[in-house]
């Protein structure tokens, strides 16, 4: 898959330790029971908030942060803020995310009740299309400035 | 207790999968994306659905729009402490989540209850 240049790197699952694995399990089977109790107890409109729970990023985003230290000192140079950059590209990778979470979620909310069980299926799907438009809309914000504005305004827009 | 180990290695799987495709997938900025990835609401959402019908998850996914909203400004706070402050990744991740709480609770107080 090289779209966008968008790549699957195999070589990942050899650098991601089993307790890295475990870490993530325990936390989303953890995560999930808890909503199921809260909704159990205040009511799904309550519990309903914790499906939105950022139940993977703080170990995914510590593991990157670990990782990308650990690369570069293995080649032998420093990885001064290197961590650090790595783990704000992902943060910034779940806003564009935690948008196309909310598309998904209206989009479950609007049409469950009536239609099939296997709709959310299709809402995953979904929430895949709107974060991957969101990513290239951000990635190519000069070539769509370019082409929706005059020359100078899409100077001064791509400085966003 | 049945229903609870259930739900437990579901949700696991769930997240466990999206990480997953998440740590292989490059460039980071991409790879992010699923970390807003809806693995804890599919599981949540699939149980629920089975157990206490459709209206009951579609009042589920109403309030995860609060939570969607909740988490995008989590991952805002996030970016900046990291980038203004070059604090800590689990120290700057963990102390947000306070952020996500309140956010969700006063949306939910707000507009849900």
């Amino acid at each position: 898959m090289n779209t966008f240049g968008i790549k699957f790197h195999f070589g990942a699952l050899k650098t991601t330790s089993w307790w890295e694995h475990a870490i993530r399990f325990v936390f989303g089977g953890a995560i999930t029971v808890i909503a199921g109790l809260l909704a159990k107890k205040y009511g799904p409109a309550f519990g309903g908030l914790f499906l939105a729970f950022p139940a993977i990023f703080p170990a995914s985003a510590t593991m990157l942060e670990r990782h990308e230290r650990m690369e570069k000192e293995e080649k032998g140079v420093n990885p001064g803020n290197r961590g650090c950059n790595a783990a704000a590209l992902d943060a910034r990778g779940a806003a564009m995310g935690s948008l196309a979470l909310m598309i998904f979620a209206i989009f479950v909310w609007l049409l469950l009740p009536g239609t099939s069980a296997w709709m959310i299926v299709g809402a995953g799907a979904l929430w895949l299309v709107a974060a991957a438009a969101f990513w290239a809309m951000r990635k190519y914000r000069r070539r769509i400035c370019a082409i929706f504005m005059p020359a100078k305004q899409a100077k001064s827009s791509a400085l966003l | 207790m049945t229903q609870l180990i259930i739900r437990f290695i579901v949700g696991g799987l769930f997240v466990s999968a999206f990480a997953l495709i998440g740590s292989m997938l490059k460039p980071k900025s991409f790879a992010g994306l699923f970390g807003a990835a809806p693995s804890v609401a599919l599981a949540t959402l699939a149980l629920t659905i089975s157990k206490n019908g459709t209206p009951y998850a579609a009042i589920e996914a109403r309030s995860m729009v609060a939570g969607a909203a909740a988490l995008l400004i989590y991952s805002v706070v996030v970016l900046l402490l990291l980038k203004r402050t070059r604090m800590h990744t689990l120290a700057a991740t963990s102390s947000a989540l306070a952020v996500w709480l309140g956010v969700a609770i006063a949306l939910w107080w707000g507009f849900l209850k």
